[in-house]
């Protein structure tokens, strides 16, 4: 990918071809960069699904069970009968092409296949062959297609180059949610053993260790006590981290990437910053050591199965209620699924804020607070005492993460926050924040390496809204709510808006809490010096 | 070629109807027999969809968000975009629904290769094609409730009324008449001059089209230029109402295009992408309330799944906890 350049990348003919849609061909050997390595058996194995196997896209032979088309067959008549939302979807599509411009991945790529539109049909042509009596007296009049070895290599292709971000969805006149759609997909090809490994191999980690990333406790303890000691070395800040503590007030769950890497790492000490001035009763758990949920890019059986250990370890511990840290899909789990699937959290209590007596009553029946939620109503009742001026080298913008935006419509907490933590805050241009934003496309599990330009090309309409508050408002710092988006972010700044760093909101929290008894603070988190050396910035 | 396959149908089935004129026995099959039967096919085919739609279950509460939730007292939240309750989900259902809000947000995607630059441009001619198609659809259906109740319905004469405002022409033109042809025509164009949505477009959606077009087309032909005998067509559809086969006399040939192209629209709206009127009231991203986490959604049919046990995790990795000093449950 390092050998086109931004100028070259972005030179994008939107116009799709003229030739019919419907003959599928995808040639993986010339596409490599835009897709994702198939799950090593291991994995497959590990997690009970179907056909474990050595295999390449690139390969003619995908090793399919032989009955594979009766399976998915079956397995689709199960979900229509299973999901309204499936039926609905499938039916009342009208082409109107609303959502045809809407998705970061045509944007980026000019791929005709990456209109929402298209993606849902291929998935709806088979449908219609298969299950509506127009297709199956007029066929291809009436947009039906045979479920051929062709179609179901293009279901791969493109089914996995859906970041299930639900851009598209705020435009569907009838709320058609492709990312419903690419979730049945995705479930489907799964029955004949179609997965990749960046998604698999995290599912399998979780459910053995309790975390994507494969964490082991006594590494879990290991990596959150280093952090803290440098911590205390850069800042002099002593911070005892509380892990599986029975009876404490709240369970705190944070995605695994934030005690893992950079920048994630410096949300994840901001967090227990913020804890240890405000005095918060809380633990986390070594056992419930991720808040994400790879299973929502895989299966709802296996959403269920990686989100039971969330309740069953608030239960365990004995904790009244249970805060969430910053992550995107991790709260489209949590907000959407969480209680349907392994709810009622009935043997927990409403959550109540211990230092403000907030109830949140958004959160009457899960029980579970963002932390956007609970630091927002700490700062409006003046509960924390914030410098903002020690982010002043920040010029600040913030990205809106698909899950937080599309799924729970949390705009406003994160940018008060942001509000009151730095001086200087931007916001990118209206159609790309908000419910409108784009992804950073390495969500739903295509974050990966070999798929590289495929995101840089998904990232264009984010990196170009980045580029313009850089040029405009010399935009240093682009912050978010998303784990995902920490890890993925920094190449797509990087290649499109060089110059900007990405950080998490609770990262600035902290650089701005006035904490007690601290020493004066010279460096931020990231250890650079507060107030940048006049030579060489520039005033925009 | 879609656009042309789907010409050729609906001018095929037109000419079905030319045809048919010639025979009394056939103009009692195309005149009476075929509505009935069309309508019926009609009726049954919504009801037994939306049922079925409504039998499947919804598992999971999947609103779109698309404007600020309820979550702290003192933040604004926006009801109709993020509804938290029945009455923002009625509100946002019934912008939907008459007004297509989310329609209304379109943008057009503009990519300035050369400026290494891509700009969002709000974009309304497709709401606007919707809307002026649908309300004056509405509008026209209305209007023929005069030939279906005797005696004319008041609410009938005041749509007429307005609709003819302009009184240009004996009989007079109504204004809807217009819209509608305007409108399926803006319709039509695009999905053959847009590169995107000719891309996208597959023979059905051009033959809906083209279907409406010509029930258009011959309704307006047969008021302005056949004038058929008003008196002979109440008697015909009286006929309808009353389950009775009356031959329509003193009808031309557009009158017999216009209920065949009426009855084929009928059979295949409970069959077609036309579903999506009903539809629309059904999507589980739109008539729900994103109160998720205030209130337990059920899932009827919730597999009894359960994930890696806390006791099954401590004694996998028993040693390490011991070895890191973690308390465990069971020693």
């Amino acid at each position: 990918m390092a050998e086109k350049s931004p100028q070259e990348l972005i030179q994008i003919d939107l116009d799709p071809p003229r030739r019919d849609w419907r003959n599928p061909s995808v040639d993986f050997e010339s596409r490599r960069g835009t897709w994702s390595y198939p799950a090593a058996a291991k994995n497959i194995e590990y997690m009970g699904y179907a056909n474990p196997r050595e295999w390449s896209p690139t390969d003619d032979d995908w090793q399919l069970p032989d009955n594979w088309q009766q399976i998915i067959h079956e397995g689709f008549k199960e979900r229509l009968a299973k999901y309204r939302s499936l039926r609905v979807f499938m039916d009342t599509c009208v082409r109107c092409g609303a959502c045809a411009d809407k998705c970061h991945f045509f944007i980026g790529s000019g791929d005709p296949k990456n209109m929402p539109v298209l993606r849902s049909e291929l998935l709806r042509s088979i449908y219609r062959n298969d299950f509506t009596l127009a297709g199956k007296l007029l066929g291809g009049f009436a947009g039906g297609r045979k479920l051929t070895k062709e179609v179901l290599k293009e279901w791969f292709y493109y089914f996995f180059q859906c970041t299930e971000c639900r851009r598209c969805s705020v435009y569907c006149p009838y709320g058609i949610d492709t990312a419903d759609v690419t979730m049945m997909a995705r479930e489907l090809m799964m029955l004949v053993g179609l997965n990749i490994n960046w998604i698999c191999e995290p599912v399998a980690n979780c459910q053995r260790t309790g975390n994507h990333l494969g964490i082991q406790p006594h590494t879990f303890k290991d990596n959150i006590e280093f952090l803290c000691e440098e911590l205390e070395d850069s800042h002099g800040i002593k911070i005892e981290p509380v892990i599986n503590k029975k009876g404490a007030e709240v369970l705190f769950i944070i995605p695994s990437a934030d005690y893992f890497a950079d920048p994630g790492t410096y949300t994840f000490v901001g967090y227990l910053m913020l804890f240890k001035q405000i005095g918060l009763d809380y633990t986390m758990s070594a056992y419930a050591s991720e808040g994400g949920n790879f299973g929502l890019f895989t299966s709802h059986d296996t959403i269920k199965k990686l989100n039971y250990k969330i309740y069953h370890e608030a239960k365990r511990l004995g904790v009244k209620w249970i805060l969430g840290g910053e992550c995107g899909h991790m709260w489209r789990v949590m907000h959407q699924y969480m209680d349907t699937m392994n709810g009622p959290a009935d043997f927990l209590e409403v959550p109540r804020s211990p230092l403000t007596g907030t109830v949140f009553e958004n959160a009457r029946a899960t029980k579970m607070v963002h932390i956007c939620e609970f630091t927002a109503d700490l700062i409006r009742n003046k509960k924390i005492k914030l410098d903002k001026s020690r982010n002043d080298k920040y010029r600040v913008t913030f990205h809106d993460s698909c899950n937080p935006a599309r799924a729970l419509g949390l705009f406003e907490e994160p940018r008060y926050i942001l509000k009151n933590v730095c001086n200087h805050f931007y916001e990118m241009p209206e159609n790309t924040i908000r419910e409108h934003t784009f992804c950073c496309a390495g969500g739903a599990g295509l974050g990966n390496d070999e798929n590289m330009e495929m995101r840089l090309r998904g990232g264009l309409p984010r990196g170009n809204a980045l580029k313009h508050v850089r040029d405009a408002h010399g935009v240093n710092l682009m912050s978010c709510i998303c784990a995902i988006d920490r890890a993925t972010l920094p190449p797509l700044a990087e290649y499109w808006s060089p110059g900007v760093e990405i950080s998490g909101v609770h990262e600035l929290v902290a650089n701005a809490l006035v904490m007690d008894g601290e020493p004066e603070r010279t460096v931020n988190l990231r250890g650079e010096p507060l107030k940048e050396e006049k030579e060489g910035t520039t005033d925009v | 070629m879609s656009a042309l396959v789907s010409l050729v149908a609906v001018a095929a089935l037109a000419l079905l109807a030319v045809v048919a004129v010639a025979s009394d026995d056939l103009r009692l099959v195309f005149g009476a027999v075929i509505p009935g039967i069309a309508f019926a096919v009609f009726l049954v085919g919504i009801v037994a969809r939306v049922i079925r739609w409504a039998r499947a279950p919804v598992p999971f509460r999947i609103p779109t968000t698309a404007g600020q939730q309820r979550s702290l007292p003192w933040i604004n939240n926006s009801e109709l975009d993020n509804p938290s309750g029945t009455p923002g989900v009625l509100g946002r259902m019934l912008l939907e629904v008459l007004f297509f809000r989310s329609l209304f947000r379109n943008t057009k995607v503009e990519l300035l290769t050369d400026k290494e630059k891509v700009n969002y441009i709000g974009t309304k001619y497709l709401w606007a094609a919707a809307m002026a198609f649908h309300w004056s659809m509405l509008i026209v259906v209305l209007r023929h409730f005069r030939f279906f109740v005797e005696p004319i319905p008041r609410f009938v004469e005041i749509i007429q009324a307005v609709d003819g405002f302009f009184q240009v022409g004996v009989p007079v033109i109504y204004a809807t008449s217009a819209v509608l042809v305007a409108s399926l025509g803006y319709l039509l164009l695009r999905r053959l001059v847009d590169a995107k949505v000719k891309y996208i477009s597959l023979p059905s959606d051009y033959f809906a089209l083209y279907l409406l077009l010509g029930i258009a087309l011959s309704g307006i032909l047969m008021r302005h230029l056949e004038k058929v005998d008003i008196v002979n067509v109440k008697a015909a559809i009286a006929g309808w109402a009353s389950f009775q086969l009356v031959r329509p006399e003193g009808v031309g040939v557009m009158y017999f295009i216009h209920v065949f192209l009426v009855s084929v629209l009928l059979v295949y709206f409970p069959f077609s992408k036309l579903l999506h009127a009903p539809g629309v009231f059904l999507s589980p991203t739109r008539n729900l309330a994103n109160n998720n986490r205030a209130k337990r959604h059920v899932n009827p049919w919730n597999p009894p799944i359960i994930g890696h046990t806390y006791a099954e995790w401590e004694e996998e990795f028993h040693d390490k906890l011991v070895a890191s000093g973690y308390v465990l449950d069971k020693e």
